[in-house]
Order: structure tokens, then sequence, then C-alpha cells
């Protein structure tokens, strides 16, 4: 199900309407009049990145980078190739929002990729899109098709003398690629291995040319802010969190999926739009911004509102906007166990921290879980945990370290118990 | 080895990169080479990609054998066991966990009587257990052969998607 209020991306979009998708659809929205303004007018490549600056755009993905920096890192003027790359590769546990843009408002993401590409001056781009949803990249090469037809990609795009080419790379099921630098290397056509940085991609990138990837929220945010203009999407969130987000809302809620909110939007607010906790049951706690980020239980949550600052001041970050609610019934300690499975089973064993450490996270969790935890196996996953964090390529480590810390030191007394007496504390109920 | 409209799937593919990086095709080409042989093959030793495949799809895009093979090795998607005629992954990660995923996983399994991870005697059925779909607010989520998205599947969707694969 999607929710969308007061959206940007999602403006006027009918999810119900078969046809919502199609180019049709989006050019009655209003969609592609940015490019033909941009076009137009001739705007300077510097206008457009000035642009996006002040619209206050962070990076969608998870790390809250703002876009239109990143966008002035590319050196504009180099002669040869360079590109511009889409992150589609959504498998943070509890983000589920760019499947839904794909689904619904392709030609967006098409739009704002289109924009990059003139305000970067480069000729092609790839998105790169999640394996699990094939569907998806099916209906993004037929939008791709329908744009190159329309003539807003291709050669002389509009008439003009700019010309930007698209394509769809499809993934085959490996969360690590979803870092910029194992998805460079896997769309190279090789194993998603993140690279060493520096160099970044800015400067060595995809066939080791410039290269820029943002995430698939943040290109479609771009044709709004370009149409309507920085101000107007700045004024849509709070200073320093400019815009609307789409906040993936999963577990123990009435009506989970997507909501499209304006950043700062309490927290309270939100759990009410989706429907409240299942079966008025209690709510323990919440993971903000996908599985990678720390947990924060239900007191702490209530006093956040939805935007970078406030969940980085409670001790967690907003990520990729996945709002993961757990009622009283959940054991913290089978919790953790799943996701740090989920951190072994996609560690791509390039560094030995990471490959070792994950699956000891997951060995001891898992003792602990089934009633055989042993006295100092927190300290052991303490001591493990630091010396995987900070010392590999990528920060994949560090996102299975950081919900161990914070399931450890927010629900302690769970794990100290069920060591102590070889049982949970929680009687466990996933649902 | 592979069919003319294979090839020519592949071709689309290869001329997605440039001229000099074909490679970067070999994604997409182990993916539709998996498909000939997951929709023509008639055992599960016969669905599933195997090492002259693997080196026909690398030759074709001329790139040493082992590029192709640690490409279908790394990404979890390819097949490179014997595999039921379909293959049904659930989502059992922890925000489809809260909403049934873990539940569906052990209803089919308790419905085809075997094991996550295993194949059924005749060959039709092979049941896993998958990490993240992206589709945690559709939970539980499966796949059917990789690309067949399943949304909400209650103990009651799960019976009428088995009846539908027969």
């Amino acid at each position: 199900m999607a929710v969308f209020v007061n959206g940007v991306i999602f403006d006027g979009v009918d999810t119900a309407a078969a046809d919502a998708w199609r180019l049709d659809a989006y050019v009655a929205r209003g969609g592609y009049q940015a490019l033909r303004k941009i076009l137009d007018s001739k705007l300077p490549q510097e206008d457009v990145i000035a642009e996006v600056k002040n619209s206050g755009l962070r990076g969608r993905g998870g790390a809250g980078f703002p876009t239109g920096l990143k966008w002035s890192f590319m050196p504009r003027s180099f002669p040869g190739d360079k590109y511009v790359v889409c992150n589609t590769d959504e498998g943070e546990p509890g983000t589920f929002k760019d499947r839904d843009i794909l689904r619904f408002n392709p030609h967006s993401l098409i739009e704002g990729m289109i924009i990059a590409g003139y305000a970067m001056g480069t000729k092609a781009g790839y998105n790169y899109i999640h394996g699990e949803v094939f569907a998806e990249y099916l209906r993004f090469e037929e939008a791709l098709e329908e744009a190159r037809k329309a003539g807003f990609l291709g050669q002389n795009i509009l008439g003009t003398d700019f010309s930007f080419e698209l394509y769809a790379h499809h993934g085959y099921g490996a969360y690590i690629c979803g870092e910029e630098t194992a998805l460079l290397e896997s769309l190279e056509g090789k194993k998603g291995q993140p690279r060493f940085k520096p160099p970044f991609p800015a400067s060595f990138g995809l066939y080791g040319k410039p290269t820029t990837i943002n995430n698939t929220e943040s290109f479609a945010s771009v044709p709004f802010i370009i149409r309507d203009g920085a101000q107007k999407f700045l004024e849509a969130g709070k200073p320093n969190n400019g815009g609307t987000k789409l906040f993936s809302v999963s577990g123990h809620v009435n009506r989970p999926g997507n909501y499209e909110i304006p950043l700062g939007t309490p927290f309270s607010t939100l759990l009410e739009m989706a429907g409240g906790m299942k079966d008025g049951k209690k709510l323990k706690a919440v993971i903000p911004g996908g599985s990678s980020a720390p947990i924060l239980p239900a007191e702490i949550m209530m006093n956040c509102t939805m935007d970078y600052d406030s969940i980085s001041k409670a001790g967690s970050m907003l990520g990729s906007g996945a709002v993961i609610v757990m009622n009283e019934d959940v054991c913290m300690i089978k919790a953790l166990e799943r996701l740090a499975f989920f951190y072994h089973e996609e560690s791509c064993g390039q560094c030995t921290p990471c490959r070792e450490g994950t699956g000891w996270l997951y060995r001891v969790i898992h003792r602990i879980a089934n009633g055989q935890g042993r006295p100092g196996d927190l300290e052991l996953l303490d001591s493990v945990g630091n010396n995987m964090a900070g010392r590999t390529i990528c920060a994949l480590a560090d996102a299975a370290v950081f919900p161990v810390r914070s399931f450890t030191k927010h629900f302690r007394h769970e794990f100290e118990y069920a060591i102590e007496h070889g049982k949970t504390l929680v009687d466990h109920k996933w649902c | 080895m592979l069919s003319a409209q294979s090839l020519a799937l592949i071709d689309r593919e290869v001329a997605k990169y440039p001229a000099d990086q074909k490679r970067s095709a070999v994604m997409g080409a182990l993916r539709i080479a998996l498909e000939e042989r997951r929709s023509t093959g008639e055992t599960p030793e016969a669905r599933c990609l195997n090492q002259e495949v693997i080196e026909f799809v690398a030759n074709y895009l001329e790139i040493p054998p082992v590029a192709a093979y640690e490409v279908a090795t790394f990404y979890n998607m390819y097949d490179m066991k014997p595999v039921g005629k379909y293959k049904i992954t659930v989502c059992t990660n922890l925000p489809c966990a809260l909403r049934g995923g873990v539940n569906a996983a052990e209803y089919i399994s308790h419905k085809l009587g075997i094991a996550i991870g295993e194949t059924s005697s005749d060959g039709m059925y092979t049941l896993l257990e998958g990490e993240c779909m992206g589709a945690c607010g559709d939970a539980p989520v499966l796949l059917v052969n990789n690309h067949s998205m399943c949304s909400f599947m209650t103990s009651e969707a799960i019976d009428k998607k088995l009846a539908e694969l027969k």
C-alpha cells in the first residue's frame, strides 16, 4: 500500500490508476516542464547546481549528503566520458520507497537524471536496479522507451544540442551493491566488492571516469526543485532538512506503506498516519532509518521529529527513512539475531574483520537467543564490534555493529537475563 | 548452446554499454541464460547454471570464463545448484518477520513437506529463505523463480498460489 501526503515526488499521482506511471500521465502532471525550462532558457550548468544546493536536498539513500554539493564535485569541463548513476539497489531491510517510485512515477527519476546529466555535462547514465524487483525493472525499461520516443532522451533532446542516454542495469541479489563503489564494480560486470576511497567516484568512477551516484529518491526530487524552485522545496521541510521525504513504515502498524511527508513531522504523527499500533499493542522500539540505524526505545522515539537532525540527536540516524516498528511482544535478542544473520550473509568477504566478525556476531547472538549464552558474551560482542567498525573498506561492518551496540545498550537487561537464566525474558512472538 | 532468442536478448544488454565494455553485460547475460535453462530444463540439474553455460556466456562476451564464473557465484539469485521447477524464496528478514514472513516460510515448508533449502523429490519445488527484497510494506513477500513477486502472502494466498504452480 502506498499513501502519499503533501508529496513532492508523488504530487498528483493516483496510485490506483493503472496508467499513472506512463509518460502521458506524467506530462499531464507537469512532468518534463523542468527539463524544458532548462533547455529553453539555456540555463547555465552552475545555476542548475546552485538551485539544487539551495533546495537543501540531502541524499535520500542513507548518508544524507547534500546533493547539490555532490554535483559540484564533478569536473564539468573534463573532456572525456563522464557518468551519472542512480542507485536503485534498494535492499536495506525496511526500505521499500524506491520500488514505489519505479512503479508509480518512473519518469520523475528519468527527468531528474537527465537534468543531472545536463548539469554535470555527462552524456550517459545508468540506473542500477535491485535484483528482486524484476517487474519494476521491466517497467523502467518501458518508461525509458517512452521518453526516447518523445524526444526527452537520446540525441539532440527536444531539438537542442544536448544529448543524453540512459540505461537500466539489473542487479541479481547482493545487498553490498547498494554501496556506491560496489555498485560501480557490479555495473562493470564484476563481483560487487567495494573499492578503496579515495579516489572518489567524482574523479575515478564507472570505467575509471568521473561519476556521480545518487539515490533514486534524490534524483526524483530534482524536477520539482527546478520547476517550482528551490525555495518551495526547502519550505516543504525544515531548515537544513529541505523537502519532503518518503518514509517506509513496516512492522507492527495497521497500515504499512510509504508516506511522503515534510521532514520535521513528529514521529507520533507518522505512526498515526500508518494507522497506529496493530492490535492495539504497546510500542516497544523503532529502528528509524533502516536496519543499519541504531534502534531507539519507544519513549525516546515518541519525542523525535522525522528529520536528519532530530533523529541524529536522539542517537540514531534517519538513513533511508525506513521505519521498522516493533511491539511489546518482540524479544530484542531474536530481532537482533535476524539482523545479525543478514549482515553475515551479505558480507562480501573482502575484508577480514567484516567477513569473520559478522559471523562471530551472529553466532554469539544466536547462542544467547537460544539460551546458550555464556558469561562474558556481552563483552565479547563489544570486543568483536570494536575490531570491525572503522576497520574495513566500506561501511557494511559498521552497519552490522550499530544494531548490536544499540540493542545491547537500550535493552541490556534482556540480554543479561537470557545469559543468566538460559531463556529469554520476553515470550517472543513475531506477530 | 543458447537459443537465438536468448542471444538476441543478450545483444540488447551488450548494446547498453560502451563498445569496449562488453563485460558489463555479463550479469544480464547470465540471467538470460538461466531463464532459458529454467524454462526448458526437464530436471533440477538441467535448470541451473553449470560450467558449460557459464563458459559459453563468457566466450560470447569475449571475457575470461572465470570472470563470468565469479559473477555467477557472487550474486545469490543465480542458481548454481539443481533447482525445482518452481523456486520459492520467502523473505524472513526482520521487517517481514514482524508481519508473518517466518510463518509463511514454515507454512509452505509444512505444505510441501520440504525443509528450507530443499527440493521436493518430484523436482517440482525448491524452498529458500531470502534476504530483503525491498518490499517490506507488502509482507509476507515471496519470489517465484526470481522474477515474480507475490505480496501479502497469508496462508490463504499461499494455498491459492501453490495451486497455480503445477
